[in-house]
């Protein structure tokens, strides 16, 4: 029976004195002080940060809430680096924070990642990724024949987020662009590949759904078929919309051999374009004259079918009411450039950028999904929406400003901890979020990919364009399309099993486990730090944190089981600190 | 692959290990609790071991085209119905399926009202339309939930999904997530790369950081990464994983249910089903023909379903095992009765049907007409809860099941739907 193995018992008792006598017994060593444990204080940050603490205060006297107390400050550089770079800190970023004594070391913190030169090749992948996800979704241009180029998209939207291009121009260059999708071919424009994919099937159904939910909120695409039940929206609105995409289309084009730049080849699967031998594929994305399906260009209507099988018309018109020429000709008017005009003017733009930022950063926004404002859905904070939407406009559609003030909100620098005095608030359970705590969400799957990336150095090697195709390759593995008109996929990287057994033996965690000379285990092994503070690192590296008593103690085990060989058992505190609920979860 | 040499034998360690995450989750408050309404004798639960299979159709198949056929309506297509060893005529082009209706029932009275993809998966899934402030545990999970008492002895997931598509086990916690395989059954990641002594004694360092965080009551994510651990490693080291390698069956019932990855996915069904997994969803999409529906019926839809789930239905007579399983035909909808100028169908919810068996449901029967030209139901109309609430009946699972959440807002089982009796001799 008794094959639960005991530690230390197999070891021969005078080698274990000559371990306590080396000191390598690791609880007998002082403690350094633990500053990570320590919170700092919430200072006045001033407007708008002040209204919306507020605010946000207001609710929790409303419900009576009593919100957690501040994060320690190790838990908050974690929260902040994973939500702003999308990475764990390093060792060292992590100790020059808690180590500032200043009263204003957060500001400092969070001005350093948005505004130091260090930072902005980082801050523009991790937001890149980000919306690469949102316009083009995990799967988009890793298809045969698909016409979006993904590295285009990425390459527009880093130059984009390196520059802090303003949000509302960013959405104006979106929705209208024309040019070529593939970097290196003549007249490239990433910005076409938001649409490239989503203008040439079923009557550009999918740019139209697309736009009105990523940039305005609005959930349409039901809308098409039906007036529907609980949506606002009825088909002819849908329709109007769906007339500003007409004059668009998407060509395929081919580049010859001779002229294939590099990177460009025929999309295949993972976005890792295959080098081809002799003709690549791309797309342009071009206005052009519209007859109308009533052949009258002058007056370019589309028609649509009821469900009673009769049939309608409809001309560009936005869902505020405005109208536009209904003239087809490009030369007359441009339908792109009217709509993203009047998309400037909506208030329904900033509203969907701040609420899907807040959901960001505090794991929900004031509406579920973040992409509903319809009517049918009310928000959970309408005066802080109201508020951050209209500071957002004034101040200039400045993503890094309304960054800045949510991460130094109240509410973003609590604790995730539940206490008796905020149980109630609990969106799990369908209530919508008081964000009188930290809610727990579990990492995304990019965010892992860097955070392992960073903590252990494994996969740093080689070009931008190299990293970002290992990134892809492992990403892959997680994700589903599910192949139907709406272009719908899911990810298994959701705390399911394919996940645990990733994390517990994939090729990626052998190699953070690595103890060839030069990894991250080796540095650490070969330090002339004494063991306790080697265990300590690897617990900042992983968690923020240093390790407890009773992490102490069962380290202490696992050195005695690898009798005393210091590299393995690190090994294995390592592998469990990456496997832990608290390494995966943003707490 | 799952690394024979790393085999825990009947040792301790293993056990040692879950009792030290089972340690933890005492901490942890329970988010929700369930009413357990099976509670039988051990002796008696192998031999009532109840199980389901769904063929989901993801896409939202034609099944006025399959099913419920409008033969000189102007709404009908080019097939035509075929007679089955049941009293029900189903399309031409099903000719093994019609073989085995006798011990299969067709509902043609599905009349829903979610016509998108992403809320009639949901829906059809969970019973429930979407609702943007909880999510609902989906069919899998809510059976593997009832029925995991049954099967002590079972090692690997209680929910499988071959191929993906399928829907997450909301409120009932990551747990109960469903495992995706592709239809290879390959399962990435098994390796261990330690030897199994090594393996544990990680385990033993990760359980204490593991249970340090749950303890710390920071909502139910850090218990249930807890409980999906303890699920994987349970895996990891099961002999039971090669229920998954479709390639162990001799060749003839490899070519009897087609080397397609949908009739290696019925396969798998069969298989897991056999060790012990209550639950088995499989995948086949393509369905979503919003143009040329009928040659790509022909060509190749309809001859892949025929050959894997006629398979699936004998094999599991033969086996025995029909008479404890319920096999689920569906999709998200039906399409549209009107043909539209692509030689497509759209989407509709309004009239379509279904396709369900085993486990005591009365075959060779359909229930419920449509009108002449398929547009509309002309008898009791049922949904997505109905159809659950039956399949619950067929598996022995109370109805009066009720999930009740921390701030105690009950949850029927199956949204209340009320069983389709007829199916019931």
């Amino acid at each position: 029976m008794a094959r639960r193995f005991s530690l230390g018992q197999r070891v021969a008792a005078g080698r274990l004195a000559w371990w306590l006598a080396g000191g390598l017994l690791v609880a007998s060593i002082a403690w350094p002080a633990l500053v990570y444990g320590q919170r700092s204080s919430q200072p006045d940050y001033g407007e708008p940060i002040r209204t919306i603490n507020e605010l946000i205060r207001r609710t929790w006297q409303d419900y009576g809430l009593r919100p957690s107390g501040p994060a320690t400050d190790g838990e908050w550089c974690r929260r902040v680096f994973l939500d702003v770079l999308g990475r764990v800190p390093t060792v060292n970023e992590l100790q020059e924070f808690t180590r500032d004594r200043s009263p204003d070391k957060k500001l400092r913190l969070v001005n350093k990642l948005l505004h130091d030169d260090r930072y902005t090749e980082e801050y523009a992948r991790n937001w890149t990724t980000i919306w690469t996800n949102i316009l083009i979704g995990r799967t988009g241009g890793t298809e045969r024949n698909s016409l979006t180029n993904r590295e285009g998209m990425q390459k527009y939207l880093r130059d984009s987020f390196a520059a802090n291009k303003p949000y509302d121009r960013m959405v104006y260059e979106l929705v209208t662009a024309t040019g070529s999708t593939a970097p290196g071919t003549p007249n490239f424009n990433g910005a076409t590949n938001f649409l490239a994919d989503k203008v040439n099937q079923d009557n550009a159904t999918l740019a139209t759904a697309a736009t009105a939910r990523i940039f305005l909120g609005l959930q349409v695409q039901c809308t098409q078929c039906h007036n529907h039940p609980f949506n606002d929206w009825k088909q002819q609105k849908f329709w109007e919309f769906n007339a500003f995409f007409r004059q668009t289309r998407a060509l395929r084009r081919t580049a010859p051999a001779s002229e294939t730049p590099p990177g460009l080849g025929t999309p295949s699967a993972g976005g890792v374009p295959a080098p081809s031998r002799q003709t690549a594929q791309y797309a342009e994305l071009v206005d052009e004259d519209f007859p109308g399906e009533n052949n009258d260009p002058s007056s370019a209507a589309i028609f649509y079918e009821l469900r009673n099988a009769t049939t309608s018309v409809a001309y560009p018109v936005f869902i505020d009411g405005t109208k536009i020429p209904e003239s087809g000709y490009v030369s007359q008017v441009n339908r792109r450039k009217e709509l993203a005009r009047l998309m400037l003017q909506s208030e329904y733009l900033d509203k969907a950028i701040v609420n899907r930022y807040w959901g960001h950063f505090l794991g929900y926004g004031f509406t579920k999904p973040v992409d509903d404002l319809g009517p049918h859905n009310p928000p959970s904070h309408p005066e802080l929406l109201d508020f951050l939407a209209r500071q957002f406009r004034e101040h200039s559609y400045d993503l890094k400003e309304l960054i800045r003030w949510i991460v130094l909100s109240e509410p973003y620098g609590l604790s995730s901890r539940v206490t008796s005095g905020n149980e109630s608030d609990d969106p799990l359970l369908g209530e919508p979020p008081k964000f009188s705590r930290f809610y727990v969400r579990q990492m995304q799957a990019e965010q892992l990919y860097e955070s392992l990336i960073t903590a252990t150095q494994a996969g740093r090697q080689g070009s931008y364009e190299e990293q970002e195709r290992r990134k892809n390759e492992w990403l892959r593995q997680f994700v589903t399309a599910f192949g139907n008109d709406e272009g719908e996929e899911a990810t298994m990287f959701n705390g399911s099993i394919p996940q645990v057994l990733m994390m517990m033996n994939g090729e990626l965690i052998r190699q953070a486990l690595s103890l060839q000379p030069g990894s991250f285990l080796h540095q650490v092994v070969t330090s002339n730090d004494p063991p306790a503070k080697k265990i300590n690192y690897l617990f900042q590296a992983g968690l923020a944190r240093n390790a407890t008593r009773t992490e102490i103690d069962i380290a202490n085990k696992l050195l005695l089981a690898r009798q005393g060989k210091v590299e393995e058992a690190l090994q294995d505190i390592w592998w469990a600190i990456l496997n832990s609920n608290e390494f995966i979860l943003i707490h | 692959m799952w690394a024979a040499g790393y085999r825990v034998p009947k040792g301790m360690s293993r056990r040692h290990f879950l009792q030290h995450l089972a340690g933890a989750s005492t901490m942890a408050a329970a988010a929700l609790s369930l009413g357990h309404t099976l509670r039988v004798h051990a002796a008696d639960l192998q031999k009532r071991r109840k199980a389901a299979i769904l063929l989901w159709m993801s896409g939202g198949p034609p099944t006025i085209d399959m099913w419920d056929l409008k033969p000189g309506a102007p709404t009908g297509g080019p097939f035509r119905p075929i007679s089955t060893s049941g009293d029900v005529q189903i399309c031409e082009h099903l000719p093994m399926m019609a073989k085995v209706m006798h011990h299969l029932a067709i509902v043609r009275s599905m009349s829903t009202r979610e016509a998108d993809h992403n809320r009639g998966r949901y829906y059809m899934h969970t019973g429930y339309a979407p609702n943007p402030n909880i999510e609902h545990p989906s069919y899998g999970a809510v059976i593997a939930h009832e029925l995991i008492d049954q099967r002590p002895e079972l090692e690997i997931p209680p929910f499988i999904s071959i191929g993906g598509g399928s829907v997450g086990p909301g409120f009932l916690g990551m747990a109960w997530a469903p495992f995706t395989v592709d239809s290879n059954g390959r399962v990435r990641n098994l390796e261990m790369g330690v030897d199994e002594r090594r393996l544990y004694q990680r385990l033993e360092a990760l359980a204490v950081i593991e249970s340090g965080f749950i303890q710390q009551n920071r909502g139910p994510a850090a218990d249930d990464h807890r409980k999906v651990l303890q699920k994987t490693v349970s895996l990891l080291t099961s002999s039971q994983m090669a229920a998954f390698r479709v390639e162990q069956e001799p060749q003839a019932v490899r070519d009897r249910y087609g080397n397609t990855p949908f009739g290696r996915g019925c396969l798998m069904a069969r298989r897991l089903v056999e060790v012990g997994v209550p639950f088995v969803e499989v995948d086949l999409g393509g369905w979503d023909l919003h143009s040329n529906t009928h040659s790509t019926l022909t060509n190749n839809l309809l001859p892949n379903l025929d050959r894997a789930m006629s398979a699936l239905i004998e094999d599991l007579e033969v086996r025995g095992l029909l008479q404890d399983t319920v096999v689920l035909w569906m999709g998200e909808f039906g399409r549209t009765p009107r043909i539209n100028a692509n030689a497509g169908r759209d989407h509709w919810a309004r009239s379509w049907s279904v396709v369900l068996g085993g486990s005591g449901i009365k075959g060779g029967i359909a229930v419920g007409q449509t009108n002449e030209d398929g547009t509309r139901v002309e008898s009791e109309p049922y949904a997505a809860e109905d159809l659950m609430a039956t399949v619950c009946k067929a598996l022995g699972i109370s109805l009066e099941t009720t999930f009740t959440s921390r701030n105690g807002r009950p949850m029927k089982i199956a949204n209340g739907g009320k069983v389709i009796h007829e199916l019931f001799a």
